[in-house]
């Protein structure tokens, strides 16, 4: 076995259980914390995939900003523990099994179906997710996405600036 | 080298995760985690290929992805604090003022 693969079934084991975790957890500060070491394993594979820049900015944007603003709102709402919805309605926990399995044996089928292409060769690969590369696609083929979606962010931030501030009637 | 496919098929299972925190719990912050985990799983698959073809337009995607989450959790999270100032809750199962 592979340090590689070794490093891929450590990921993807944290990955999977902490998403777990996460969707069983009665307590939403819990699920949070779950969700950053979701965060952070998926980082680790996207190592493992050559994808360098994304890697760092997962940590940076998800890890980082997107999780600080979910704990702060936490910590504003102070949510109670909410009563498990399986309490009062036992055959839904079945029903949400049911359509979690099948919904994942349909993509499975799908992928395992379907056959890759021409695989890249390993030096062309590592070449790929440099910032250097992405920096040149981004500001040349993509510039006119790059500059929608700063807008959409400034939006987003007004938006967010006046949802917060008033009531709603 | 670890195959494509093991990458594709942690990616669903993270998005089936996902969608399973959607549909059962009642908690809104919880639901919007479970929504930012099928995000993550759809940018998985993005790396995925985009590394095993050698064509970095698959993580440029992934960046201007991570861009929409960000501005969607800053949307949402105010939207949940709005309904909070107005219904003292944020469960999804008392929250139905739309319904008619």
């Amino acid at each position: 076995m592979t340090l590689e693969q070794v490093l891929f079934g450590f990921f993807a084991l944290v990955a999977v259980v902490s998403a777990v975790m996460m969707i069983t957890g009665k307590n939403p500060v819990v699920s949070a914390l779950f969700l950053v070491l979701n965060f952070g394993a998926l980082s680790g594979t996207y190592v493992l995939l050559r994808a360098q820049f994304i890697a760092v900015v997962q940590i940076i944007v998800y890890a980082g900003a997107i999780m600080v603003l979910f704990l702060f709102v936490l910590m504003l709402l102070r949510p109670d523990r909410e009563q498990s919805y399986f309490k009062d309605k036992p055959q839904m926990k079945l029903l949400a099994i049911i359509v979690g399995v099948l919904m994942l044996a349909q993509i499975a089928y799908a992928v395992l179906s379907t056959t890759t292409g021409k695989v890249a060769e390993e030096a062309s690969r590592i070449e790929t997710g440099t910032i250097e590369n992405i920096g040149r696609e981004l500001y040349t083929t993509y510039l006119l996405p790059f500059e929608a979606i700063a807008f959409v962010l400034l939006t987003a931030t007004l938006g967010a600036l006046v949802l917060s501030k008033k009531k709603l009637d | 080298m670890i195959p494509l496919e093991y990458y594709l098929i942690l990616s669903a299972f993270l998005f089936v995760t996902g969608v399973t925190g959607v549909i059962t719990r009642r908690n809104a912050i919880v639901v919007f985690m479970s929504i930012e985990l099928m995000l993550n799983a759809a940018n998985l698959t993005f790396v995925a290929y985009s590394s095993f073809f050698g064509d970095v337009v698959g993580q440029l995607f992934v960046f201007f992805v991570m861009a929409v989450a960000a501005a969607e959790v800053a949307i949402g999270l105010a939207i949940i604090i709005a309904l909070f100032r107005n219904k003292e809750t944020i469960n999804i199962d008392e929250i139905n003022i739309l319904k008619w």
